[in-house]
């Protein structure tokens, strides 16, 4: 018998080309023993989805810097449900606006992670909530 | 199990072609658990349809690429048909992690249901897939993808586990990769029932071609001859059909160009051909023959090792390690001494 790993998608929604941040996120996740798979640049809430569905994750980390975050971030969201995975943790990581913050977690948004959050915390907090989420 | 869903009516969703139940179910499978097992137990009548293609090659030869402009083509010629891609990834030796990247040269395929992609970690195998890659593709043989393609690690010379799974194994190959190409493909070559020189664009790939046709020269009639030439360590000699040299297959060599779209149409030419071929030689059910019987002996292997090593309490096993250290024994002898205490 085998046992589970932590199945993390991390994507890059949006039109802005700058994915070094996901890529340091799918790197310390993986240091952290995590299996991430990693779809790169300019995806659509649908591909998000969809990649989340085969690929059966955890959590789903996306990395915005482009400032459409209150368009994509809802629709992810409710795509994940709608397929009946609703209970996929969703971290935030780029630049979004103190304000917006408890907007996006009153939608479902587990945490959000600005620049210079010790990618410690964010492995250390998705394995917490995915490990709440099978409790 | 992550779900507590009844792999019984877990199969069944399958069967109804819910995309989020096979998913779970590849999870289950993937991670060797009772469910899993149940699942694949339940659906496993309906399996032995799939065309299981296997793709491999060095790091950085474009097989991702190529899965993506393979499995578009084939659902364009094949509209009702479901297309699965399994796509391996190395774990980290160290953590135990993986970044799986596959997806990010899939694009093409994303919006069409009838395709699923699913990514793997090696999870500390060595042969160029996951110890559970075979069951993955007997699962989604079971739910009903005709054609299942089956994307190794970055290839070097010995991760040739494909030959054992794959009805058909694509070796990509790319110019520019140096002239040790011979030295590379003494094990590869092998394998190769179709071979692939993508980035025909780049300069070197008249002289790549040239080494793949000479080496395939230099292989016909030692290779060629047996059919069982994949299936020596298992013993599968004796049962496989003899076929005449007339109607060997030889491998062709095709230039594509993948993120281009170039060749690959020839590709699943190829791949039709190769599967009749198979068919009208008795190969197909020969290779059947070859993944059935090398998965039982793996589990088999797996199995009894795990009921042996539980005979032996953990003082036993270190006293014995230390005997060895003190060189007060052999590895050998202590292993023999072990062995017969049970």
């Amino acid at each position: 018998m085998g046992e589970g790993k932590i199945r993390v998608l991390v994507a890059k929604p949006g039109l802005d080309g700058h994915d070094r941040g996901a890529k340091v996120i799918a790197r310390a996740l993986r240091d952290a023993g995590m299996e991430v798979i990693y779809t790169g640049l300019r995806q659509t809430p649908e591909m998000i989805a969809e990649a989340a569905l085969q690929e059966d994750v955890d959590a789903v980390g996306l990395s915005i810097l482009s400032g459409a975050h209150m368009a994509l971030v809802p629709r992810v969201l409710e795509l994940l449900r709608k397929q009946g995975q609703g209970k996929v943790s969703l971290f935030l990581g780029g630049i979004i606006p103190e304000e917006d913050i408890p907007v996006l977690k009153e939608m479902g948004v587990t945490a959000i992670y600005g620049p210079g959050t010790s990618t410690q915390v964010v492995a250390e907090t998705i394995r917490q909530a995915v490990e709440q989420q099978s409790a | 199990m992550r779900w507590n869903i009844d792999p019984q009516s877990l199969a069944e969703t399958i069967l109804q072609g819910d995309r989020l139940a096979l998913a779970r179910a590849c999870t289950e499978v993937e991670n060797d658990s009772a469910a899993g097992e149940q699942v694949i137990s339940t659906l496993f009548q309906k399996s032995g349809k799939a065309h299981l293609v296997g793709i491999t090659g060095s790091p950085g030869t474009g097989k991702s690429s190529i899965v993506n402009q393979v499995a578009r083509e084939y659902r364009l010629r094949h509209p009702d048909s479901r297309v699965a891609i399994i796509a391996v990834d190395p774990t980290s030796p160290f953590s135990g992690g993986a970044v799986l990247g596959d997806r990010v040269r899939m694009r093409d395929l994303v919006g069409d249901e009838q395709v699923f992609i699913r990514s793997m970690a090696t999870r500390g195998a060595l042969g160029g897939l996951s110890r559970q890659t075979t069951a993955l593709a007997l699962l989604f043989d079971c739910a009903g993808y005709e054609l299942v393609i089956i994307e190794t690690v970055g290839a070097g010379q010995s991760e040739v586990d494909i030959v054992r799974l794959a009805h058909t194994t694509i070796v990509v190959e790319a110019p520019g990769l140096g002239d040790d190409i011979q030295a590379i493909k003494a094990g590869i070559m092998e394998i190769a029932d179709i071979l692939v020189v993508n980035k025909a664009d780049h300069p070197g790939v008249e002289a790549t071609e040239r080494a793949l046709r000479s080496m395939l020269e230099m292989a016909q009639g030692r290779i060629r001859i047996n059919t069982g030439h994949h299936g020596g360590e298992l013993g599968m000699t004796g049962k496989s059909i003899q076929t005449s040299p007339a109607v060997a297959w030889m491998p062709s060599v095709l230039r594509t160009v993948a993120i281009e779209n170039k060749g690959t149409r020839e590709v699943v030419d190829e791949i039709a051909r190769h599967r009749v071929w198979m068919e009208i030689n008795g190969r197909w059910s020969a290779k059947e023959h070859l993944r059935l019987r090398s998965d039982l002996v793996n589990r088999l292997k797996d199995q009894l090792f795990d009921h042996w090593l539980g005979k032996f309490t953990e003082s036993q096993l270190e006293g014995m390690v230390e005997q060895v250290m003190a060189r007060k024994k052999s590895p050998y002898q202590a292993a023999s001494e072990l062995l017969s205490k049970v």
